[in-house]
């Protein structure tokens, strides 16, 4: 089928309003589904059926303040409420035909135009909390699979490779591979069957980006892996999600049985010579899945446990072959890439970082949620400017970026603009995008026992400093906690982090020690308070 | 076949390709400890005894699954390398019960022959003393899980050489261990041929005999290397 008439056979009529409600992750926590439902049957209950139309939408960002509904009256002019109760939805109705439109009174209402908002550069996000990511019609009014089109029919997978080499775009999974080299290394393993693999085994404590991008924009991800597929000459598709996501596996089957009936999967599509087939795996969960060696175990359906590269998985993979592994928002970048061109891209962020990135910004601070910021920008407009510092007045006193493989940031660095190299260089690591703020009654010590128990517990067993280093250090950090620790213990603390870090089989135990040793870099008078405590 | 010159410990050594580092590193009389590896297996690189510094690779790596290149320049005792083995002897010291002196194999142990070349007379780090079981259901041997090192030869020889795989593993982290069938007691096993190379592949008394006591238990290593051999290089001799 033409894209053109895709579209023509999608398009719906527009209504004169349009109210959007957040009805995936912490929204529909805090029941956002009943609103949904009462604001439905609100409508019809004052006869305005046929002039409001009401869509559950994907993520709107300030997740701390949901559930949020944006009402979108005929002069595109936008309220955003917020902590929206169901027995409010008839106070949200009525103020609609009301002209001109009251405020009312018992509703909390968000303004847009707090840095929270206008410092964002939506490019993964542009369609969440736009478009009903349950209906393939709404991606595709909103630009959907021409990109995709584009490729099958006007670029050769040469082009398309060099494209995404062109524009600078890195591995967003943390590591910060850049994605062209790797999308360039599969493609020119010899030709035969290889395969390519979406990492939505996001599992850091406190991040939660793929899991929203999954929720509120499916098609965008599986758009940016048959663009990748057809680059790199595999005709067949793994999305590994991890099995506490529900929503997020409910939302992509979706996606695929939709995109499937559009002839969007399947054979020939676009009346191209090209094939794609894609599949679901479910993470069983396993933190340690989400390392690309585990996480192609796990899909064969082996123990999901890492071994060593090399060999890497682009030249042998999924049962051997050549296998390209991103993650989510790598691949939810890519046909707004094609789309807009490698350039528009890379004139976006940094000299070696390009684009944005998506944190999902969360712990002591007012405006928690999620936020896409171009590259560049410094931790301090993100955590003082977007976030509004810590809530209560407290003293912000550092951001964890990274989870358990990252580090910590003290607050007198956050001047660090946010790039792969200078968060690298601070002890930390981009990472997948967990931003933990944390304030001055967070003990720093506390935070390295946690993320090593964390890691302790996920620790897959097959490799002894990762299995056996993990209880040590975790055994030393509690007596750090409970001020029972020596001069020998910090001594041996430092010890065994750098013998983990640095004979570990995999990242999740080369990485284990990070937050001890970013801890110990920035607050080491934390640790020894510890000590001279002890009576 | 073409072969490949490099540097090991300042010495120049010359390698067929695709062998391992740690073949070259054998053939060259370097000795390099290991602990998981076992001639004929798989390799895994679990261990990480094996691990060298190779110059301009940022990351050490294991000796047993890298393979040569021509012009490497390879270090293999170092003395950071030395204290890092000799801290994960350590750590598997005081991560399992490793009692020698009530041992089986006490005197025929790799990881008392690890401890014994590292010069480890005492542990510093925290003994866990963990309350593992002992499984003599099977009629001719015994698994003692306290002195179990996870190095999985058990479970690669049993799928690997026997074809049976009886051994698997379960859970993770510190609580992994080896299992039998789904979980079962070893003498339930109904996959399990008895054949004994397990008991033969494992490093230290965690399978044994059963009826033997503390030192008597003999790894018949040659019952491996004559599989090995035959199946490698169609060669049937002892």
């Amino acid at each position: 089928m033409d894209l053109t008439q895709l579209k023509q056979s999608t398009s719906a009529a527009q209504k004169k309003y349009h109210i959007r409600c957040c009805t995936v992750g912490g929204c529909l926590s805090a029941n956002s589904a009943a609103v949904k439902e009462q604001l439905k049957t609100a409508i019809a209950a004052s006869n305005l059926t046929d002039q409001v139309q009401v869509s559950g939408v994907g993520c709107m960002g300030l997740c701390s303040q949901g559930p949020l509904v944006r009402v979108e009256t005929e002069n595109a002019t936008e309220v955003l409420y917020r902590q929206v109760q169901p027995e409010q939805s008839a106070a949200i109705v009525s103020s609609l035909t009301q002209s001109p439109h009251p405020e009312p009174v018992d509703l909390k209402t968000q303004p847009t135009d707090s840095p929270f908002f206008t410092r964002q550069h939506r490019i993964v996000l542009e369609n969440s909390g736009r478009i009903d990511p349950e209906k393939i019609e709404e991606y595709i009014a909103a630009s959907g699979y021409e990109a995709l089109h584009h490729c099958l029919r006007e670029m050769s997978s040469a082009e398309v490779v060099d494209e995404i080499t062109r524009s600078g775009l890195r591995g967003r999974g943390g590591a910060g591979y850049p994605t062209g080299l790797k999308w360039a290394t599969v493609a020119k393993m010899p030709p035969g069957q290889k395969y390519v693999v979406c990492n939505a085994d996001e599992g850091d404590p406190g991040a939660y980006m793929d899991r929203s991008v999954l929720e509120s924009d499916p098609h965008r991800v599986l758009e940016g892996l048959e663009i990748a597929a057809y680059a790199v000459g595999a005709n067949q598709g793994y999305i590994y999600v991890r099995g506490e996501y529900p929503l997020a596996i409910n939302h992509l089957q979706t996606a695929i049985r939709q995109a499937k009936r559009h002839g969007l999967l399947g054979s020939q599509i676009f009346d191209s010579p090209f094939d794609f087939r894609v599949d679901l795996r479910i993470g069983a969960g396993a933190f340690v899945c989400g390392e690309e060696t585990a996480l192609m175990a796990s899909i064969e359906g082996k123990r999901g446990i890492p071994r060593p590269r090399p060999p890497y998985p682009a030249e042998s993979g999924l049962w051997g072959r050549p296998t390209l592994i991103n993650n989510v928002e790598t691949y939810a970048n890519i046909a707004p890439i094609i789309r807009k061109g490698a350039d528009w891209f890379a004139s976006i962020g940094t000299e070696q970082s390009k684009g944005t990135k998506v944190f999902s910004l969360t712990g002591k601070v007012k405006n928690a949620g999620l936020i896409e910021v171009p590259m560049g920008i410094s931790l301090k407009e993100i955590v003082e400017g977007m976030g509004q510092g810590a809530p209560d007045g407290a003293q912000v006193k550092a951001v964890q970026t990274g989870g358990p493989s990252g580090g910590c940031i003290p607050a007198d660095a956050f001047d660090t603009s946010v790039d792969y190299e200078s968060l690298k260089a601070l002890g930390s690591i981009m990472g997948s995008g967990g931003m933990i703020v944390m304030d001055e009654h967070t003990h720093m010590v506390d935070v390295a026992q946690f993320f090593m128990q964390f890691c302790m517990d996920e620790s897959c067993g097959k490799c002894i400093p990762c299995r056996a280093g993990t209880v040590q250090l975790y055994q030393l950090l509690t007596k750090f906690k409970e001020h029972r620790a020596t001069p020998a213990d910090l001594e041996q603390l430092e010890m065994l982090c750098d013998v983990v870090q640095h004979t570990s089989l995999c990242g999740l135990g080369q990485s284990a020690p990070n937050p001890v040793l970013s801890t110990l870099r920035y607050f080491r008078d934390e640790y020894l308070v510890a000590m001279v405590e002890k009576t | 076949m073409s072969v490949k010159t490099l540097t090991i410990d300042n010495q120049l050594i010359s390698a067929r390709e695709g062998e391992t580092v740690l073949e070259t590193a054998r053939n060259a009389n370097i000795g390099i400890p290991t602990l998981c590896h076992l001639e004929g297996l798989s390799t895994v690189g679990a261990c990480r005894l094996c691990l060298v510094e190779v110059e301009g690779v940022s990351k050490l790596l294991p000796a047993c699954v890298t393979v040569v290149q021509e012009g490497m320049m390879i270090q293999t005792h170092t003395e950071r390398l030395q204290h890092y083995r000799r801290m994960i002897v350590e750590l598997l010291l005081a991560e399992g019960n490793h009692v020698c002196a009530v041992c089986v194999s006490n005197g025929n142990c790799e990881l008392q022959d690890l401890a014994v070349e590292m010069g480890i007379d005492h542990v510093d780090l925290t003994y866990q003393f963990p309350d593992r079981k002992v499984d003599i259901s099977h009629a001719r041997f015994g698994i003692d899980h306290n002195r179990c090192v996870l190095c999985t030869r058990c479970i690669r020889v049993c799928d690997e050489v026997e074809g049976a795989h009886t051994w698997d593993m379960a859970g993770r982290g510190h609580t992994a261990h080896v299992i039998s069938d789904l979980n079962q007691p070893w003498g339930e096993a109904s996959s399990c041929t008895s054949c004994g190379k397990c008991v033969n592949a494992c490093p230290t008394g965690a399978l044994f005999h059963r009826g033997s006591t503390v030192g008597e238990m003999q790894h018949e290593r040659e019952q491996l290397s004559f599989i090995m051999t035959a199946r490698q290089q169609q060669q049937w001799v002892r």
